[in-house]
Order: structure tokens, then sequence, then C-alpha cells
């Protein structure tokens, strides 16, 4: 691998930047791999990688339809946080948290892991009540949370409104200064330049058709690139897990729905952390380079159309302008939607699936960016020695049998 | 916005509407298996395209009906009445 450093920075200065190798390989399928991933956004990409290094699995594709990264890891508005209210999901989400604070060192590429803190508004005094029984869950889960007054709001987010005659009155809430953002075409890009150099094609512009499964579990994939043969395979495909899971014969517990974001057009510094506001159901922060970045409530209808409709954006913006009514002047340069995997109890479904062989890491609904490298790194062992890691066996295919889901629909932040 | 054909009211806009889900789910008997029961409950087709949905004229005559819409292009086929069967299409 071609190492980044402020020294390579500076001899690519000298020579015009036209020395720069590729950051992976660009290769066509070979006739079998042990293991095959479908679907290259964030969580198929860190699952290669963590194959290949915490396994020692290098004999991986990974097939991805579009583009590296093209899906809802390129669609997301980059948050990473760990304030999940159940054991389970805290668990899970911290051990993500915790790989993204090593990530850039780790992979040799700057993800822009900023932990500005994400802070939770509460607007009423039953907010403020759910808000510390919040935060004091994560504490009691080891996680870091800090319970704010209004000053310490004021403090932290000056741009909030802060009038007697807010609609959304501000009495308090709560921040997690270990959560924050980082750049999402980023971490997909550093885990396929790493997952590359360790052995793992990355296929791109190869869409899976079909599957052949025999008594053991798979044993080819047709794709839009031909059939290749392999004896194991993750899905890790965000918005298709139905319609893939469909081609495996599987019906699965999810919805798709369109979850969408915008941005404004790039100001001055005006807000350095990440604003949740469960009431106003909205959340914002402010990219590098400027742009404020709107997240909200999902379409709340089934959707494959990755684009969202007015109403849903006319509401988030609605709210983004009462909380922060000096925003109101800024034109909105870009808004898109995701295609989302939405699950009952809003848990992921990961692990075994009812087919030998064959791995489910879907329904993360709409938080799968920060749960990538705890996705990957989960997955890979399950792939790995086929059976669930301890951090994910909650959250297997069979709670749904069982009775034993993980509602973290409340907790998650907005109500969707 | 979607325009949504109430069998009752006519054309409406969207934000009247409630989506409720895939249409036609049959319960089972209630000594049926969990693996059943968690079908039911939980476990749904989500086709992309074609998909029978249930809907709720929630701000409207408040009546449940059948939508017949596209998930991929967002074309509303039909609707029809909550207890009509489902249309061949």
């Amino acid at each position: 691998m071609y190492r980044y450093s402020a020294a390579t920075l500076l001899r690519q200065a000298m020579t015009d930047q036209k020395g720069w190798p590729a950051a992976w390989r660009s290769t066509s399928p070979k006739a079998r791999y042990s293991v095959l991933i479908v679907g290259g956004g964030g969580h198929g990409l860190a699952t290669a990688y963590y194959l290949a290094k915490n396994h020692g699995i290098t004999d991986v594709a990974v097939l991805e339809k579009g583009w590296i990264g093209g899906g809802n890891t390129g669609r997301n508005t980059t948050v990473v946080r760990s304030n999940y209210l159940f054991p389970e999901s805290a668990r899970f989400y911290d051990h993500s948290v915790k790989l993204y604070e090593g990530l850039s060192r780790e992979l040799n590429f700057n993800i822009m892991f900023s932990q500005r803190g994400m802070v939770t508004l509460a607007h009423s005094r039953h907010d403020l009540e759910a808000q510390r029984r919040w935060a004091n869950a994560m504490r009691l889960n080891g996680v870091d949370s800090e319970l704010l007054d209004r000053e310490g709001v004021r403090s932290l987010a000056p741009a909030l409104d802060f009038s007697e005659e807010a609609r959304f009155p501000i009495l308090g809430g709560f921040v997690q200064k270990r959560g924050g953002t980082a750049r999402h075409d980023a971490v997909a890009w550093a885990y396929a330049r790493a997952a590359s150099s360790m052995g793992v094609d990355i296929i791109e512009n190869c869409e899976v058709e079909g599957f052949e499964i025999g008594p053991e579990g798979p044993t080819a994939v047709q794709t839009s690139r031909g059939r290749i043969k392999t004896g194991a395979v993750g899905l890790a495909v965000a918005g298709n897990s139905s319609l893939l899971a469909k081609q495996l014969g599987l019906r699965l517990p999810i919805d798709s729905l369109s979850l969408q974001a915008m941005v404004t057009e790039p100001v001055k510094p005006v807000l350095d952390t990440v604003v949740l506001s469960p009431a106003a159901a909205v959340y914002v922060s402010q990219s590098d380079k400027g742009e404020l970045v709107i997240g909200g409530g999902l379409d709340l209808y089934t959707s494959y159309g990755q684009r969202g409709n007015l109403p849903t954006a006319q509401r988030i913006l609605a709210g983004v302008l009462t909380l922060f009514p000096s925003f109101s002047r800024l034109r909105l340069l870009r808004q898109w939607a995701g295609t989302v995997d939405v699950v009952k109890d809003s848990s992921p479904i990961f692990g075994r699936s009812p087919i030998p062989n064959v791995f489910l890491n879907c329904g993360w609904g709409t938080g799968g960016f920060k749960a990538i490298p705890g996705g990957g790194w989960c997955f890979a062992h399950t792939i790995a020695t086929g059976e669930h890691h301890p951090l994910t066996a909650p959250f297997a295919l069979d709670r749904f049998e069982k009775g034993a889901l993980i509602d973290e629909a409340a907790a998650s932040g907005i109500a969707h | 916005m979607l325009s949504i054909p109430c069998p009752h009211c006519g054309l409406r806009d969207e934000d009247e509407f409630v989506w409720g889900g895939e249409a036609h789910l049959v319960r089972p008997r209630l000594d049926c298996s969990a693996e059943e029961w968690a079908q039911y409950l939980f476990y749904r087709d989500n086709p992309k395209g074609i998909a029978f949905e249930r809907w709720h004229h929630r701000f409207g005559c408040g009546q449940w009906f059948n939508l017949v819409r596209n998930t991929a292009t967002h074309t509303i086929e039909m609707s029809y009445l909550i207890d009509a069967q489902r249309p061949d299409l």
C-alpha cells in the first residue's frame, strides 16, 4: 500500500500531483472466491477489511452494482454516536465509535472524524425527565453523557433560538462529547484501499442477479459480470435487503423507506457540534466545507425512489428554521434521499440466515453509517466462524420468533 | 407530493393520509406456531414495483382503504375499498 504522509504529500506536490497511484485495484472477477460480499458500501468494505486483518481470509470479493460508497454510505448525514438506551445497542454502537476513534491512523487515511459532540435538546419538562433517564442509562452502559441546563446548551450552540417567544423553548438537554461526524466517502475509500492492499478484490458495476444454493449453502452467484463460484455469501445491501433476500427465497421483517437529507450553501463556522431536537424531529451539523447538513424524519411509506417527497422536506426545513431562525436566508444547495431498511424494533438484523453460509447485515434503519466499523468487525467474525459475534448476537433474525425485540424506536433520537 | 385517490373523497394530497403497511395480511389462528405469528406480525414482501397497501385518510373521511402503488416510480395504479378482494394486476 502506498502510504500517505506529509512526506508523500510534499513529494507529489513537487511532481505536479501526477504520481498518485490508484487507491485500490480495479479487477475483473475470478472464477471462484471463498467469500463473496454483496454490497460495496461501508459495511461490505469494512467486512472485507476485517476478514483479511482479523481472520486472515483474503480470498474475498466485494460485489458492488454501482460504484463504491455510492449508496447509503454516500447519502447519510455523517453522524457518529453511541447514545442508545438499551445495553445491547450501547455495547455494539460504542464498540463502533471506539473503532472510529482509531480509524484514520489504522487505515492511514484521513476520515476526518471530528468528535465535536452531539447535543440532544429538551424543550419541555417531560423531555428533561426522559433525557435524564436516557443520559443516565448511557452512563450505566459505560457510554459518556453529560446533562446540560439551558446555559450549557447555549454555550455549545449559541445560534439556537433562546428567545422567550421560541416555539420550542430550550430548557436543557444532554451531550455525548465523543459523538461527532466523519467524512462518509473517506470511510468507504479507506476501507476499500486497505482491503484491496491485503488481496481483497473490489468489483464495481457488478450486479447480483441470482444465487445457486446447494444443501451446504451457496455454490455460486450469478452477476452482470458472469457466474462466480463461492462457499459463503454475506449480504450488506442496505435498502435492497428484501430484494436480495427474495432472490434467496427468503422474506425479511423489513420495510424500505426513503430518508431525506439536504445541505445549504457553505457559510462561515456557525455550528461546531451536532444538534438534535427530537421534538422538532430534525438534526443539523456543519460540514468542514461550511454547508449545514440537515436530516430529519422518514418519508412514511415504502419507496425505492431514492429522492423523497416535498411534504417531508418542508417539515424538516420548518423544524430547522424554528430552532435556528438565522438560517432562514440560506439557500438550499442539494436535497437527496437514501432507501433505508426499517425494522419494527429499530434494531439491525445481523448474523446467520436460515440458509447455511449465507449471512445478513441489514436493517440498520436510519443509522447505518455510525455502525460501519463495528458492523464490519462483527460481520467478518460471523462469516469467518459461522457463529454470531457476542456484540451482535442479540440482533439475530430469530429474535422475531422469540419475541426478544430490542425496541430502540424511542431511543435513537427521532421518533419516525 | 403524492396525489392519492381516496375511494370516498377523490384525489387528495398525501399529507392528509397515513400509510398503513402491506394489505391483505391474513391473521393466523391463535394456536399457530411462533414462526407463523412472527411472519404475520413482522415479515413483509417489501416489493420494488407494484405494492398492495393499506392507507388511512386520517385528515379526511377517516376511512381505511387499499391502494396499489409502484414503490419505485411512485405511480398510483388504483384504490379500492378496505373489504374488497385484491385485484388481479
